[in-house]
């Protein structure tokens, strides 16, 4: 077995020399987590807004459902996709379970009530301030919907990076409904776990680093952005 | 015929009986006062005795709980078209986090205008209330004057028949205020009615041709400019213009 020295050093090298076994994880991490990332956006934004803005029955019991979910473990995410997905399940006929794309409805599913959530609180707190100079301007409450996303841009834009990060870090959800199996659902994570497992900690090393790369960068471009857009909008 | 492109117009604007109430208190009651179609109108009163209320009222951001609004040209037109010619300019103006240029084109945005249009009509609104220096900043940067006036600037473009200004300058120097007050002369020269509340003597004086005069959410006393200054009617218009009833 390799000392932690000569793991590290062949970890660079991986990443250096781009390895096409360490590039294919890495590419199909980022794929299944963008995709997640973006399907979550497109319907969280727009769930959120509604949700601030109207009031119907059950509202409550949905705002507090989203709250509740932003901390879903990613087990018990991955298990009720995995029993949705399964042969016996409700989607079971389309044969989903252990490809990319269950990996992508369990992520969404992680990622979603946070970018609702918090749109919620974000779209909320502006039609405070805008509700009466946008009706006295002539927009309608759903007219008012992509005005407010806009104007929120800045703490939309931080929580779709938050989303992101949750949904590339998780090991859980991805390992039961992906199966981690070599060249078709092995993402870093649930490599990483397995890799340290069997002992090859270069390959394990060499994700980790990427991942923590990756995660790094989209928490500091976060923060850069808020930073410059406050300082610019006052 | 008329030409049924041309809209009617909106004025003049009749209030019967209007009253507001929440909960078990009155806070607008029996309110008849007419708005004619041209005119500088201020809405004056101590704190509290429902002028903002009154032109939230007749601009439609809320429902009176008695009585009626009507506007003469109104016909069946809904809230959003009739809202969409008039404006209304709030005390501290709601700027969009955006640059001064867009928050002027937002109204027309709603309304469909095109970008050539839009960017032309803004940048003439821009220009009439100097602040094409400012056109690219982000409005929230901007001066408490330079807000208000953009505001202003932004009710322009909507080409308003009618112009509610809610105290708009009491959080103003003097050289913003004359500003506005010349902002709203301008809107005056082109035919917008005015409608504006104030607390302030002075500038009721160099602005009102009528005055609305309002105590505790009854309306005390609606006359000509000259009769309220020199001879209110009531006993608290005569000591509000004292300064013994101020709030
Ligand atoms: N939407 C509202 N609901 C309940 N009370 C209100 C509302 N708007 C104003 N009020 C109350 O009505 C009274 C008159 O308010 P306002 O019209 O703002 O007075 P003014 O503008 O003359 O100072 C105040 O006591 C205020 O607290
Ligand atoms: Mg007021």
């Amino acid at each position: 077995m390799e000392s932690a020295d000569n793991a590290f050093i062949t970890a660079f090298h991986l990443i250096v020399s781009m390895d096409p076994v360490l590039t294919g994880i890495v590419l199909l991490s980022l794929q299944v987590s963008l995709s997640a990332v973006l399907i979550a956006t497109l319907i969280g934004l727009p769930l959120g807004a509604a949700v601030a803005l109207w009031r119907f029955p059950g509202r409550g019991l949905l705002i507090t459902l989203l709250n509740a979910f932003m901390g879903l473990p990613p087990v018990v995410a991955g298990l009720m996709v995995y029993l949705m997905l399964s042969r016996a399940g409700p989607l079971g006929q389309f044969g989903l379970l252990f490809t990319p794309t269950a990996m992508v409805i369990a992520q969404c599913l992680l990622v979603l009530p946070i970018i609702a959530a918090l749109t919620r609180q974000v779209v909320e707190d502006l039609w405070k301030e805008y509700a009466e100079q946008l009706k006295s301007l002539g927009a309608s409450r759903a007219r008012a919907i992509p005005t407010l996303l806009w104007d929120g841009r800045i703490s939309l834009v931080t929580t779709v990076l938050a989303g992101f990060g949750r949904a590339s870090a998780e090991v859980g959800a991805v390992l039961i409904v992906g199966g981690n199996i070599d060249g078709v659902t092995r993402v870093m994570t649930t490599a990483i776990a397995l890799e340290t497992s069997r002992g090859d900690l270069p390959l394990a090393l060499g994700l980790g680093l990427v991942l923590m790369l990756m995660v790094a960068a989209v928490n500091g471009a976060a923060f850069l952005l808020g930073e410059s857009a406050r300082r610019q909008a006052g | 015929m008329s030409d049924l492109r041309v809209p009617v117009g909106l004025l003049p604007l009749a209030l019967r009986e209007v009253g507001f109430r929440h909960g078990d208190q009155d806070l607008l009651k029996g309110i008849t006062l007419q708005f004619g179609s041209s005119g500088k109108t201020l809405v004056m009163g101590p704190n509290g005795a429902g002028k903002s209320l009154l032109m939230r009222l007749c601009h439609g951001l809320l429902r009176p709980t008695e009585g009626s609004i009507r506007w003469h040209g109104g016909g069946r037109l809904g809230g959003q078209a009739l809202r969409r010619r008039q404006a209304m300019v709030f005390q501290r103006p709601v700027l969009l986090r955006r640059s001064a240029r867009a928050n002027v084109e937002y109204p027309l945005v709603l309304q469909g205008v095109s970008r050539r249009q839009r960017r032309r009509q803004a940048d003439a609104a821009l220009e009439r209330f100097g602040l094409s220096a400012l056109a690219g900043r982000p409005a929230r940067v901007l001066s408490g004057g330079e807000q208000q006036r953009l505001a202003l600037a932004r009710a322009w473009v909507m080409r308003p028949e009618i112009l509610f200004l809610d105290e708009p300058t009491s959080a103003l120097d003097p050289a913003a205020t004359k500003a506005v007050e010349d902002a709203v002369l301008t809107f005056h020269e082109e035919g917008t009615r005015i409608v504006m509340s104030s607390h302030n003597l002075g500038q009721a004086r160099r602005l009102a041709d009528d005055v609305v005069f309002l105590c505790r959410g009854r309306l005390l006393e609606h006359s000509p400019a000259e009769t309220f200054f020199t001879a209110p009617a009531s006993a608290e218009a005569a000591a509000f213009l004292r300064g013994d009833l101020v709030w």
